[in-house]
């Protein structure tokens, strides 16, 4: 096992939606400058693990570990502010404010004019086309873009870990690979990934460690290219026989 | 006719215009946010005008500073409103939180009327709305005047917060995804807040002047001019600043035009103005602003 602590931990989770038992006791561990997926079927509780952690869902029981803190019950706006951002699932781009407003929105709880400017141009050269782009509203955008700037905007706030909820869902293949390498760049550059894939090929590539769900129970762990292997994992979720 | 009539009748039209947007702002940035239609909104009105009396008459401030108080005053009361009132319910049905926007205002006009008292009082007009101005040979009243130049200034340095500061951005992601502003690390609640204090505070500046144009203040002041606000942020697109602007504008014009050019229908003008609403609603439900909206689910 790794001696060293983990980013992120979370300890038998426990989630109810009205009367329904969403999450059965998740435990998970993510560590720094890795990325970690976790895949399953829909419904599997992927959606609901990531909304809890960013504290937009309430869990009943189990913790929540950012480091040293203990972050299960503080408030979604104060989740972002002790270092967790989060790319919603169907990206969420504001249609109404511009690519900048947008970006802007992202560091919202930053205050270091000189940094933000400079992460600007770091998303930017992560993101050409973002550029081009800064004064159009985000709604004109096309998928891909939005997605871009979903990524961005999370990036603006400078994140030690930055969760994506399906950011390849509705992109064209060409797309998807784009969005996949710059996945892995960033990552490169410093920032820890915890990722819901529905394409767990492509997740299970590019991962350092994932977990598979199925009905609210973390079912299967291990590296990511082990997992790609694995019989079982193969079967029911890389559609092979 | 006479041209001089006209223009007088216009810049009437304006100034009335003017109060009508001041106040339909406030409807708009609330149900833009929380779609909520915050029928307590026209006794903040009416609250302003009795803060401002009662720090003029009772305290002896100057007006500007009396004005300037009471919007203050005015914000406070409507972050409080919210607080107490529409916070707890955010979670709750929307029909709730429209049912107790309705208690709410009840809960202050019949507070008004017990403790402010249900006699209407005279409101010291301020000698600047009192001067009578000659421009091109109308004779225009001060606050014919005024009122519209001070309100166009107000709505200036309104956009600019909705649009140009990262306060007003925030508002405008809420209105349109609640759940995604709070994961930009928006404090969400606290940017209703604002939006409660932003709204209420011009609520306040277009009561004070309300009464310096039609200087009888009672508790109860604030209901018709309230529904017309409501009516021009109807008109103008609900939920969209620019919009209710315009309505506000629409609204008072054709308030005064229908009364000026057709003096035997003087006593309809309500009845105009509330036929225009359902005008609107039947054709063009969304506004002469409005976005077409998708019914959130």
């Amino acid at each position: 096992m790794n001696a060293e602590q983990p980013l992120l931990m979370i300890d038998n989770l426990h989630v109810y939606y009205g009367g329904i038992h969403a999450l059965k006791g998740i435990s998970l561990e993510v560590y720094k400058n890795k990325i970690v997926s976790l895949i399953g079927a829909n419904g599997a509780g992927k959606s609901t693990t990531l909304r809890t952690i960013s504290g937009l869902v309430r869990s009943r029981t189990g913790n929540i570990k950012l480091k040293d803190n203990l972050i299960g019950d503080l408030p979604a706006h104060r989740i972002v502010e002790m270092g967790i951002a989060m790319v919603p699932e169907g990206r969420k781009i504001f249609p109404n404010l511009t690519v900048m407003e947008n970006l802007i929105l992202g560091c919202y709880i930053r205050k270091d004019m000189v940094q933000i400017k400079k992460d600007m141009d770091w998303i930017f050269s992560i993101f050409p086309r973002l550029k081009e782009r800064t004064w159009q509203k985000g709604g004109t955008l096309s998928g891909g873009e939005q997605q871009m700037l979903a990524v961005g905007r999370a990036l603006m706030s400078r994140p030690q870990l930055l969760m994506m909820d399906e950011p390849s869902l509705g992109l064209a293949p060409l797309l998807v690979k784009e969005i996949f390498q710059i996945i892995k760049k960033i990552n490169q550059e410093g920032t820890t990934i915890l990722l819901i894939e529905q394409n767990a090929r492509a997740a299970l590539e590019i991962s350092d460690f994932a977990y598979v769900m199925e009905t609210g129970k973390i079912n299967t762990s291990g590296e990511g290219k082990s997992l790609l292997f694995d019989e079982k994992v193969r079967k029911a979720y890389l559609g092979e026989d | 006719m006479s041209f001089t009539q006209f223009f007088q009748q216009l810049m009437n039209g304006f100034s009335l215009g003017s109060l009508y947007a001041l106040l339909a702002i406030g409807y708009t940035l609330v149900y833009g946010i929380l779609s909520l239609i915050n029928f307590a909104h026209s006794d903040v009105f009416m609250l302003g005008t009795y803060f401002a009396f009662y720090m003029i008459t009772i305290f002896m401030l100057p007006w500007w500073l009396s004005v300037v108080i009471s919007v203050v005053l005015c914000a406070i009361v409507g972050m409080t409103i919210e607080r107490v009132a529409y916070r707890p319910l955010r979670s709750a049905p929307r029909i709730s939180a429209l049912i107790t926007a309705v208690g709410v205002s009840y809960f202050l006009e019949n507070l008004g009327l017990v403790v402010l008292g249900a006699r209407p009082k005279g409101f010291p007009r301020p000698d600047l709305m009192k001067n009578v101005y000659v421009i091109a040979g109308a004779k225009i009243q001060g606050v014919s005047f005024w009122v519209p130049i001070i309100s166009i200034g107000i709505l200036m340095v309104l956009l600019y917060i909705v649009y140009k500061t990262k306060v007003g951005m925030a508002m405008r992601a809420v209105a349109k995804d609640m759940e995604t502003t709070r994961l930009m690390g928006v404090n969400v609640d606290q940017i209703i807040l604002y939006t409660f204090a932003l709204g209420s505070a011009l609520a306040g500046a277009g009561g004070v002047m309300w009464a310096a144009k039609f200087p009888q203040i009672n508790p109860l002041m604030g209901i018709f001019p309230g529904w017309k606000a409501f009516t021009a942020a109807v008109v103008g697109g609900i939920g969209n600043v620019v919009g209710a602007m315009i309505g506000g504008f629409i609204i008072g014009l054709a308030e005064i035009l229908i009364a000026a050019f057709f003096p035997s229908l003087t006593g309809y003008k309500d009845a105009f103005v509330f036929g225009l609403l359902i005008l609107f609603l039947i054709i063009k439900p969304n506004g002469i602003m409005g976005e077409t909206l998708k019914e959130k689910v």
